[in-house]
C-alpha cells in the first residue's frame, strides 16, 4: 500500500487536532501533515483533509464562522471542488457548513445544554468513500462533545439529502434537536462528510469502543488500497 | 459614520435561547410574555464612502448566516451618534 497522504488543520481553539491526527497515524500508519489556519497552502498530492473538533476562534459571532473565513479554508475548499476528501467533525462540521461544502447550519443544541455522551448512531448510507466499512442500517457507538450541534435546513433541502442518499449518520435517539435526527451529512459529490459525533475518539479499546475506526479504514482502504 | 446590522434568526427557526429566557421572565414573574426571539447587534464605524451594497454583501459574506438568520441594517444619522 502506497503511503496515505492527510493534513489536519489547526485553527485558534481547535482541541481535537491532535486526537485526529493521531487516529490518522494509527489506522493509516503514516503521520498526517499539521496545517495552521493561516497557511495559504496544503501540502501537495493530499489524499485526505480532516478539521477537527474543538472551539475555533472561540466560537465568536456562529460556531465555525470565523475559522470558515480562514486563509487556509481557500485552500481546503479548493482541494474539495478538485474531489480531495475532507471529513469535519464536529467544530469541523460547523466550519464546512459556514464555508458552503455542506448544506445547512449547526445551532444551539434544542435543550440549550451542552451534551457529552457516548450516542448509538444508525449508518444511513455504507455506499460512501467514508462509510463502506459498515453496513447500512448497523448500529455503531460514538461519542458526542458539543454545544451547536442541532442541525438544521429547509424541508427542500432535507428531502434532498435524503434522497440523495446523503444522510451518511443518523442519532439513533433525539439528543440535539437535529432535524430527522440527522448526524452527518454528505456533499453531492460525496468527497466531502461533516458529522458532529467524533469517529476519532473511538479507535482503540482504551476509548471504551472503536466504532470510529471503520470509518478511517473505509477512507484510507478506499484512497490507497489495502 | 455608524451603521447598525441587526441580526436575528428566521421566522420558523427554533430559537432554544428565546425560549430559555422566556422561561427565566416567566420565573421572575413577568406575566404576558408571549414569546422571545434572541438576536444579535453588530455596531460597525464605516466610511462614508461604503456602499449600501457593500454593507449588504458583509452581511450576506459573514455576518450573517443566510440559512437560518435574517439581517437588516441602519445607518445611524451622524445628530444622533453625537448625543
Amino acid at each position: 500500500m502506497t503511503s496515505f497522504r492527510s493534513a489536519v488543520v489547526t485553527f485558534p481553539g481547535s482541541n481535537c487536532d491532535r486526537d485526529m491526527a493521531e487516529a490518522l497515524a494509527k489506522i493509516s500508519g503514516t503521520a498526517p501533515h499539521r496545517v495552521w489556519h493561516g497557511d495559504a497552502d496544503l501540502p501537495d498530492d493530499l489524499d485526505f483533509i480532516a478539521l477537527p473538533g474543538g472551539f475555533s476562534y472561540g466560537d465568536y459571532l456562529r460556531s465555525g464562522a470565523m475559522a470558515a473565513r480562514s486563509p487556509i479554508m481557500r485552500a481546503v475548499v479548493a482541494a474539495a471542488d478538485r474531489g480531495v476528501p475532507v471529513l469535519g467533525v464536529c467544530n469541523g462540521f460547523q466550519v464546512l457548513t459556514e464555508a458552503g461544502l455542506l448544506p445547512g447550519a449547526l445551532m444551539r443544541n434544542a435543550g440549550i445544554r451542552f451534551v457529552c455522551r457516548e450516542v448509538a448512531l444508525t449508518v444511513e448510507n455504507s455506499q460512501s468513500l467514508f462509510t463502506s466499512g459498515y453496513t447500512a442500517g448497523e448500529q455503531i457507538l460514538i461519542p458526542v462533545a458539543h454545544h451547536d450541534g442541532n442541525y438544521f435546513a429547509d424541508d427542500a433541502t432535507l428531502d434532498a439529502l435524503e434522497g440523495e442518499g446523503r444522510v451518511a449518520f443518523r442519532y439513533a435517539e433525539t439528543i440535539n434537536g437535529s432535524a430527522r435526527n440527522i448526524a452527518g451529512v454528505l456533499n453531492k459529490a460525496g468527497n466531502v462528510l461533516g458529522m458532529m459525533p467524533h469517529p476519532e475518539r473511538a479507535i482503540e479499546p482504551a476509548h471504551g469502543g472503536i466504532d470510529g475506526r471503520a470509518l478511517f479504514e473505509s477512507a484510507i482502504k478506499g484512497l490507497v488500497g489495502a | 459614520m455608524k451603521v447598525r446590522v441587526f441580526v436575528s434568526l428566521k421566522n420558523g427557526v427554533l430559537d432554544p435561547q428565546g425560549r430559555a429566557i422566556q422561561h427565566s421572565l416567566e420565573g421572575l414573574g413577568f406575566a404576558g410574555v408571549k414569546d422571545v426571539r434572541a438576536g444579535r447587534l453588530i455596531e460597525l464605524e464605516v466610511d462614508e464612502t461604503v456602499t449600501d451594497a457593500a454593507l449588504d454583501d458583509m452581511c450576506r459574506k459573514l455576518l450573517a448566516n443566510m440559512v437560518i438568520e435574517n439581517y437588516s441594517i441602519e445607518r445611524v444619522p451622524a445628530k444622533e451618534t453625537q448625543e
